[in-house]
């Protein structure tokens, strides 16, 4: 047997979308590898809680604290197409692809 | 919602999880605004899945076992030795290799995150991520080696080195004993990612 058969890079396909969506960030000169690791470094490091893994939970924090920053995309956004999303995965019958438009929109609450 | 079916909804809905979601709506925010190619985001997916990972510094590192002239360059100046070998890219853009040697076992850690050489080792593990490995390596380092198996002569130094966005470095284990006959495909497969970390060793010949 081999040493080399490392464990599967990601545990689970979010993981992998937020990593190559950092990757092609920095690839688009959004940011540079030194500006992600000191985001991804403080957002390990909260100030009321022990210091973190460096999961792919983090990256999405601090991703998301750059693109606030840069005000590319602030929270309010964000959770804003989170809920479509999430309305989105309701509205699909399972096995389905979870594409945007089949979101029933916020109106169809109640 | 009107006509609140639980059946309908629990049992033939999709669920996402609330941080699948998020990335989700980053993902789809991002491509809508032009800051991402979907396509350039599935290439990258499948590098990091499949092509890029510890196969390839185990090459680097057989190379530098038989090739004294190649192991001197890749000491010298880390990169342009790799890149000999067709590996590069992201986070291998300033490599620096470390050669393990009687008097010196070197260590790799990156205490600030998870800075890791991508192009020779692929994506590093979850113990390399998290912070019992990166304060221990530090102040405990025969105490982690001694947790993933590896005890060192006492007089073996052991030197740490910290990985940073601009650094990488990379641990060149010495050559098992017993190899001399072996070529350099075959000794690549005695090389496993941990000795390239430091907190392994090479596997002995069979």
């Amino acid at each position: 047997m081999s040493g080399l058969e490392a464990p599967r890079p990601f545990a689970e396909p979010w993981e992998a979308q937020i990593f190559a969506l950092v990757v092609a960030l920095q690839d688009a000169g959004l940011f540079s590898p030194g500006e992600w690791a000191d985001a991804l470094g403080a957002a390990i490091r909260p100030a009321d809680a022990p210091e973190r893994p460096a999961d792919y939970a983090q990256w999405l924090a601090a991703l998301e604290t750059i693109l606030g920053t840069r005000r590319i995309a602030d929270g309010a956004l964000i959770d804003g197409r989170r809920d479509a999303f999430l309305r989105a995965a309701h509205a699909t019958p399972h096995g389905q692809p979870i594409l945007l438009e089949n979101d029933p929109g916020s109106g169809g609450e109640r | 919602m009107p006509g609140h079916d639980h059946d309908l909804d629990h049992s033939h809905g999709s669920e996402l999880s609330p941080i699948e979601a998020r990335v989700r709506a980053l993902e789809s925010l991002l491509i809508e605004k032009g800051y991402v190619d979907p396509a350039a985001l599935d290439a990258l997916i499948e590098r990091y899945e499949h092509q890029v990972g510890p196969h390839n510094g185990a090459r680097v590192v057989a190379r530098a076992w038989v090739d004294p002239a190649f192991r001197e360059r890749l000491l010298a100046d880390g990169t342009p030795a790799i890149t000999e070998l067709g590996i590069g890219g992201r986070g291998g853009e300033h490599m620096v290799v470390v050669e393990n040697t009687p008097e010196t076992h070197n260590l790799v850690v990156c205490t600030l995150c998870s800075c890791y050489p991508w192009p020779v080792l692929g994506l590093p593990p979850v113990w390399y991520k998290a912070p019992p490995y990166r304060a221990r390596a530090v102040i405990d380092p025969r105490g982690v080696l001694a947790d993933f198996g590896v005890t060192l002569p006492e007089g073996t130094r052991i030197t740490i080195w910290d990985s940073t966005a601009e650094t990488r470095f990379m641990v060149l284990p010495m050559r098992p004993e017993g190899t001399e006959t072996l070529d350099e495909a075959t000794l690549a497969t005695l090389v496993t990612r941990d000795s390239m970390i430091g907190t392994g060793l090479p596997q002995a010949p069979r």
